[in-house]
């Protein structure tokens, strides 16, 4: 196995082509693009409506978290890890302070260990309903099952805003546990919303997974082998839509997750349609974790009382955290030089990653097909630019 | 398997590469491997193929700024003063830094294991930065390689399709870099202090406003 | 015309309206935004027009992905000065009338970004600006309310006289200058016809003086 980059494509038509009238068009989609979710550019190169080149063209986002985060200190740096990813802030969080607990060798109290399972699940349920529902709205479904998914999004969104504070930046996580305790009556809350939630899906499923349309749009369209996937760092969703059986969750057991049962659902084809049945396969599992991590949850303390937060100075040395985000895998390297700011703060971006392979999965395709390609990768433009 | 051992299983199949263990203070134990720019893509198409290593999944490339730097550490040593033996504090100067650093964290999707960390060090900061590419062995170090580029200014050789990924073309900084100088960009702030203080002084009474 | 007499007709079922406000009504209640989202705001933005908070009762849920046919537009999130350039494109081609919301703390001055190399310390450095929204990101709710604040002020506008708004007053500008990618920063840095330094105090070793007046 070897899989080797191409060479940059040659923009001449080639001189032995029968086609005397063939000649490539040039188009650039983004940054202001509906359907880029965000400001991503892509140079394109068509051939009638056939994709023969694409480039994406990054930065547009570009807001320096790794460069502010080298002026922070470690606390100052979680409010940032909320607008990375802006649609999972929870599970950024998560990921950053996962990454200082192993660089300091901080213990989790077993309450807060629940309480970030049911946060991060809750998370992953709503990015993935949100996915989907931007997914259909890329391929034409205008209003229906977005709204359908925001609908669902803005319960949960509730339940964050009742625990956090905050609707999208939640800045919840702290080293060594959580930065609240879930108010009286929050899980009782939290417990109703999981527990309809079933029927959002079943809903969801009688309109859309069978649905003629969108089989005739996704299947067969921007496949990626299992080989491929693994050489270039796909992660997440999108690598086990391509077979690949990589849960983080399963791999590293971060966290408690070695505590529950669960599935990690599996794709066949490496297809948009397989993308797009992951995800509402994996909300399923992610019912079936909350269902069992609201049923075990301890009470205790949600902070480890020998971590301060404040005056945080870990010896010099260097850790990589990573855990499982509704996105692939984020991970965060850093650095420490034994002062209070990190000496370097890298973010491991899923979104950026899992582009790599964006030009091979759309060269052949027809241009409408870019942009459920890119619907079904998943990007978060704050996690790809950084 | 240990770090000790992949190094010595390292040196026994890629001949004449010379590998060192860079050891990790933290709790987290992940100590790296510093290889020598030479052999590093024999040594990284080794990691990725040898049956009982497999690490096919290169997950996180990143690159780290180190400027020179004196370090100054005390010494206690023995000396003859007025010929009586004392104990006296020396402090010895030591320089270290001075280049730039690509880290590749290492995983396996087939095995299970990881992270094997692999680090790479250019000679200087000025205008030897040249490091292999290691994109044909592992691709998701594409975009990756690129960004270290942009933002460290690192030449990656035999990288594919080598171009500022960020910021615009035409930029000429490497900004990631400790010593880069943002641009005089005046911000007006109604309770500045410290550096943006600092910064809109110099700016105020470089334009004469002052 | 007398307050008390039109009231007096609208009882009697005789709509009594004067052009200004015919027209202003129309303006104000068929705002198209322009389908263009930048960073975390724009998620709170499209969450303003689903089905909770329903932007469409105030008219405005027809977003439109073409400047060209949009009369706003919302500033959601941070301006990247690699972006930059492109929305004052973007802007310019907007047709008149148009207005400009500048929705959380990134887009009025950079927010908790500000002190980064690639971030715009506000997009009023370049476009003019209707309305703040200060807040990262703002609620739906607070997009709702500027919006209704936007409606206020075009209500307000007189179509005649001095003060009459810029579509309607050849002289002042309706494009800006774009600026361009320079070696270290943007070119200019900044619109002079925009924006201006603001007065600031700030006292230099030994002598007290106050900057900028």
């Amino acid at each position: 196995m070897s899989v080797l980059t191409e060479a940059p494509v040659d923009l001449t038509p080639s001189q032995s082509d029968d086609r005397t009238d063939s000649q490539l068009l040039e188009v650039s989609m983004g940054p202001q693009h509906p359907s880029t979710h965000g400001v991503f550019r892509m140079d394109v190169a068509l051939d009638g409506e056939r994709v023969v080149k694409l480039k994406p063209v990054f930065g547009y986002l570009h807001r320096n978290h790794e460069k502010i985060a080298e002026t922070e200190s470690y606390l100052g740096c979680m409010p940032y890890t909320d607008r990375l990813d802006y649609i999972c802030s929870i599970t950024n969080n998560w990921a950053y302070a996962l990454a200082v607990e192993k660089l300091a060798g901080i213990q989790v109290p077993e309450r807060a260990e629940y309480l970030r399972v049911i946060t991060g699940e809750l998370t992953r349920l709503q990015n993935h309903a949100g996915l989907v529902g931007f997914l259909m709205q890329d391929m034409g479904a205008s209003g229906t099952p977005l709204m359908y998914a925001f609908r669902e999004r803005e319960k949960i969104l509730d339940l964050f805003e009742a625990l956090t504070g905050a609707r999208m930046m939640c800045n919840y996580m702290r080293f060594g546990g959580c930065r609240v305790d879930a108010p009286a009556g929050w899980l009782q809350q939290a417990q109703k919303v999981i527990d309809a939630f079933p029927r959002f899906l079943d809903e969801f499923e009688r309109l859309l997974v069978s649905n003629e349309i969108l089989m005739a749009r996704t299947q067969g369209v921007g496949v990626v082998s299992r080989e491929q996937a693994v050489n270039a760092g796909i992660s997440g969703p999108m690598a086990r839509a391509s077979g690949v059986n990589y849960d983080l969750r399963k791999v590293d057991k971060y966290g408690i997750y070695d505590r529950f049962s669960f599935r990690v659902p599996l794709g066949e084809n490496g297809d948009v349609y397989d993308r797009y049945m992951l995800r509402v396969l994996e909300m399923r599992e992610s019912v079936e974790i909350l269902k069992q991590a609201m049923r075990d949850v301890p009470s205790g303390p949600i902070m480890d009382p020998n971590t301060k937060t404040r005056g945080f100075r870990p010896k010099a040395g260097e850790a990589y955290g990573r855990i499982e985000g509704p996105k692939g895998e984020l991970g965060f390297y850093l650095i420490s030089d034994g002062s209070s700011n990190p000496y370097r703060f890298r973010v491991r971006p899923p979104s950026l990653i899992n582009l790599t392979l964006l030009e091979d999965m759309c060269l052949g395709q027809n241009v409408a097909d870019i942009v459920i390609i890119l619907g079904s990768v998943d990007i978060v433009l704050g996690e790809v630019d950084r | 398997m240990n770090l000790e051992e992949i190094k010595s299983e390292i040196e026994a199949n890629v001949p004449g590469c010379s590998l060192e263990i860079i050891p990790n203070g933290s709790p987290s134990g992940q100590h790296s491997l510093l290889v020598d720019p030479d052999h590093a893509f024999a040594v990284a198409g080794f990691l990725r193929d040898a049956a009982n290593l497999r690490l096919d999944y290169c997950s996180n490339v990143t690159g780290v700024d180190w400027p020179a730097k004196e370090v100054s550490t005390k010494v206690k040593t023995k000396k003859v003063v007025d010929g009586v033996e004392q104990e006296v504090d020396e402090v010895l100067k030591t320089q270290s830094g001075g280049y730039l650093e690509a880290v590749y964290h290492l995983f396996s999707v087939e095995q299970r294991q990881g992270p094997v960390v692999l680090r790479m060090r250019t000679e200087d900061r000025a205008d030897r930065v040249h490091l292999p590419s290691l994109t044909p062995v592992w691709r998701s170090a594409d975009y990756q390689e690129r960004e270290i580029f942009d933002l460290f200014g690192i030449i990656f050789d035999g990288h594919p399709d080598l171009r500022r990924l960020l910021m615009w073309e035409g930029f000429e900084d490497h900004p990631m870099r400790r010593d880069y100088v943002d641009p005089d960009d005046y911000e007006y702030e109604p309770t500045a202090h410290d550096e943006v203080l600092k910064r809109a002084k110099e700016h105020l009474s470089a334009e004469g406003g002052l | 015309m007398d307050e008390q007499l039109k009231s007096e007709l609208g009882r009697q079922g005789v709509v009594a309206t004067s052009l200004q406000e015919l027209y202003n009504w129309g303006r104000k209640c068929s705002v198209w935004p322009l389908n263009f989202g930048l960073a975390c705001c724009a998620i709170e933005m499209i969450a303003a027009t689903m089905a909770r908070y329903d932007l469409a009762r105030f008219g405005a849920e027809v977003f439109r992905p073409s400047p060209r046919q949009a009369d706003l537009m919302i500033v959601a999130g941070t301006v990247t000065k690699k972006m930059a350039p492109q929305v004052v494109r973007l802007y310019n081609q907007m047709a008149e009338p148009k207005y400009v919301i500048s929705m959380g703390a990134c887009a009025i001055s950079g927010g908790p970004f500000k002190q980064g190399y690639n971030v715009l310390k506000g997009i009023d450095r370049y476009i003019p600006v209707d309305v703040y929204i200060p807040g990262c990101p703002p609620r739906p709710e607070a997009l709702i309310d500027a919006f209704l604040l936007l409606q206020k002020m075009i209500d307000e506008q007189r179509l005649t006289g001095p003060n009459r708004p810029r579509h309607l007053n050849a002289d002042l500008p309706s494009e800006f200058i774009v600026p361009e990618f320079g070696a270290h920063d943007l070119v200019p840095p900044q619109n002079p016809e925009v924006w201006k330094v603001p007065l600031v105090n700030i006292s230099i070793a030994g002598k007290n003086e106050s900057g900028r007046d």
